[in-house]
């Protein structure tokens, strides 16, 4: 039922004809507007939305740098989740794209425009925060319409997009209803929808699961998969410290430390292959040991390494013998029992077991270097403080640079 | 035998409530509701010691009244209304545009209210009198034959002073609500395209409606019965009610239609301190 809806919402993104109006030609309508354009359903994955481009681009507050010279860009139709700890800048990059801060430096494009000295109503954006910001004398349907009388749109069409941005987010049958009278995920639903309604260039989302609890925030991860599946050329800038929502969510992930991004890349890519440690650690806190290369990487993509007394296997690119580097593991590529391809094993001592229902956490000590693991089947566990063999394949760890700040 | 024991129990503390309970009543009724009933007796009471309306509607019907109540609430309005816009306009500035001594505005603002009504009337005599500052000036530099500022001999200036008096009122429950305001709200409205007239007037404001509500109906009640400001400025032709009130009482020895006004007076008060308690619940929940 919401799919033709979602089809013509989708493509009509790509005939907004200038970027800073909604109003003007589109207003003939998302379904006239698609049929005049034939090529439009073709290029469909290609066109619309529109890209971020951060050029240099600095913030401090009175002397304090909180955002170093930063370049990044979000291409359009992505979902990039930056994430990082708190004051790392990732939400200062986002006010700086809504235009809430003014860079010290350097200049931001939404498009091919730049926005650095455009005032915030005028960059063609939608935003959803942790605390909802619905405004609590509006009802549902007035709150979804307020940007498009702000901007303008043809009252017919008002009520049209209101509608459909309703229908994206499930939430049609509250249209009359007052923001104190829904529950939180019931109001995080008609924010994203008024940031929908007017047809933003990039959708902006502020930590918008964290006042959630646990329970909601994760039917609400999936509903934001699905609109990211079925709205699949907006460009979405997500803000969060939460790591298994960016893992969820995001096709490339930016991590923040510092006032700068630290690691930049395609979602897997970067959770399996982190380019440092604190990548490694951030998301999804890998497991890392300091390592010595002993031979270099073979015909197969497989370098041999020394962790300590062991000697292991490793999957990687050119590397020289002798260099220093971290062995890096997951928790859950680690087992008790030996495979068939986990050729690899470490001796720890086991330090402690943490039992939390679906997974089974152990803390062993391995010459000294902290090892986590974690076991969907804790079968035959030894006793806290004997010896135990871990295993883990070639293709599963991976080596990365030793910095010399922890 | 047990149950008289309970009752005596029982009966000595709820005694000794009733006497704590006795003696807050019996000082605001004798401090306030036994005179109060005096004036209401007074009004209503004819040549004989009788009771008789007839007098009470001959004040009613009277051009003096008519025009002090006529007066008396053009000038509570106005001031009111100037209160809410200058106040609205402060309250918006002190709190989103942000500037150092911002604070201190406010503060300053505030003791407004510590300062007896008439000597902010007795700073504008100097300021905008006959022979005050601004008049010298004029006169000095322009050549002018009479001094060319007079609104402050007028309602205007009766008006002008309540405005600087009463602004506090209006100002304090405004800058209230507005700290209390989700700053993300006006940052989600003006992602969405709103420019900040627009967010202003749908965002800001409903949000402030209650704040405005309450301030404003309390700055109305303490102008209606303003008497120093009015008093002070001596303006020609301006009679308000607590004026006439004064002025029947003590210079004409007409009690009767003192208290007859008075009476008028307090009902119109209650009524507007009611719409002020109504509007303070809504502010508080």
């Amino acid at each position: 039922m919401t799919t033709p809806t979602l089809a013509a919402f989708a493509s009509s993104q790509e005939d907004v004809p200038a970027p800073w109006t909604l109003s003007g030609a589109d207003a003939a309508g998302p379904a006239t507007a698609a049929a005049s354009h034939p090529g439009a359903r073709t290029s469909h994955d290609t066109i619309g939305g529109s890209s971020v481009s951060f050029e240099q681009v600095s913030v401090a507050y009175r002397g304090n740098v909180v955002l170093k010279p930063l370049d990044l860009k979000v291409e359009a139709g992505e979902f990039l989740a930056l994430i990082g700890p708190s004051g790392s800048g990732k939400t200062t990059t986002l006010r700086a794209v809504a235009g809430f801060v003014q860079p010290a430096g350097g200049r931001i494009r939404i498009g091919d425009v730049d926005v650095t000295n455009l005032p915030p109503y005028e960059r063609g954006l939608g935003m959803a925060v942790q605390n909802y910001a619905l405004f609590p004398h509006m009802r549902v349907e007035q709150n979804v319409a307020f940007g498009l009388k702000a901007q303008r749109v043809e009252k017919s069409l008002i009520a049209e997009r209101v509608q459909e941005a309703l229908r994206i987010v499930g939430m049609t049958q509250y249209a009359t209803r007052y923001p104190r009278e829904l529950s939180g995920g019931q109001q995080q639903r008609v924010a994203i929808a008024r940031a929908l309604a007017v047809r933003p260039r990039v959708l902006l989302l502020d930590e918008p699961l964290s006042a959630l609890d646990a329970q909601i925030r994760r039917s609400m991860v999936e509903e934001l998969a699905r609109l990211h599946r079925e709205l699949p050329h907006l460009t979405v800038l997500y803000v969060t410290h939460d790591q298994s929502e960016a893992l969820t969510l995001a096709d490339r992930i930016a991590i923040m430390r510092d006032g700068e991004v630290s690691a930049h890349g395609h979602t897997m890519q970067l959770y399996h292959r982190p380019p440092n440690r604190f990548a490694a650690e951030f998301l999804g806190r890998a497991n890392l040991l300091p390592a010595v290369v002993e031979t270099p990487v073979n015909a197969t993509g497989v370098a041999k390494v020394r962790v300590g007394s062991f000697s292991v296997n490793v999957s990687s690119s050119e590397i020289a013998p002798g260099s220093r580097r971290l062995l890096c593991v997951r928790p859950q590529n680690m087992t008790l029992q030996r495979g068939g391809s986990d050729l690899n094993t470490l001796t720890g001592t086991l330090r402690s077991v943490h039992w939390q229902g679906e997974l089974t956490h152990l803390a062993l000590d391995v010459e000294d270097t902290p090892v986590r693991v974690v076991l969907t089947r804790p079968d035959a566990l030894p006793q806290t403080g004997s010896r135990m063999d871990i295993h883990f394949c070639a293709d599963d760890a991976s080596l990365i640079p030793e910095e010399a700040h922890a | 035998m047990p149950d008289i024991l309970a009752l005596r129990l029982h009966a000595i503390p709820r005694a000794r409530n009733a006497g704590w309970v006795a003696l807050p009543i019996v000082v605001i009724a004798g401090l306030f509701f036994y005179p109060l009933s005096l004036i209401v007796r007074q009004a209503f009471s004819g040549d004989a010691g009788v009771a008789a309306i007839q007098p009470f509607f001959s004040v009613l019907h009277s051009r003096y009244f008519g025009h002090a109540l006529l007066s008396t609430i053009e000038i509570a309005t106005a001031a009111t209304v100037g209160c809410l816009v200058l106040g609205l306009v402060l309250a918006l500035i002190l709190t989103f545009v942000p500037f150092p001594g911002s604070v201190l505005v406010g503060r300053l603002v505030d003791t407004f209210i510590a300062l007896p009504t008439f000597l902010v009337t007795l700073a504008f005599t100097f300021i905008y009198g006959s022979a005050g500052i601004l008049n010298s000036l004029l006169q000095q530099y322009f050549g002018f034959a009479q001094p060319p500022v007079q609104f402050l001999y007028s309602a205007w200036g009766v008006i002008f002073a309540e405005i600087t008096v009463y602004l506090p009122f209006v100002l304090r429950p405004l800058l209230a609500s507005l700290s209390l305001m989700d700053p993300s709200q006006i940052e989600v409205a003006s992602t969405l395209g709103a420019r900040p007239w627009r967010v202003i007037r749908q965002v800001i404001l409903p949000a402030a409606f209650p704040a405005l509500i309450a301030g404003g109906s309390l700055c109305l009640l303490l102008t209606i019965n303003e008497f120093g400001v009015v008093l002070f400025i001596g303006a020609k032709g301006v009679t308000t009610l607590p004026l006439l009130i004064y002025s029947k009482a003590i210079q004409e020895s007409d009690y009767q239609a003192a208290c007859i006004i008075a009476v008028i007076n307090i009902v119109l008060s209650l009524g507007l301190f009611g719409l002020y308690r109504a509007a303070a619940r809504r502010l508080g929940a």
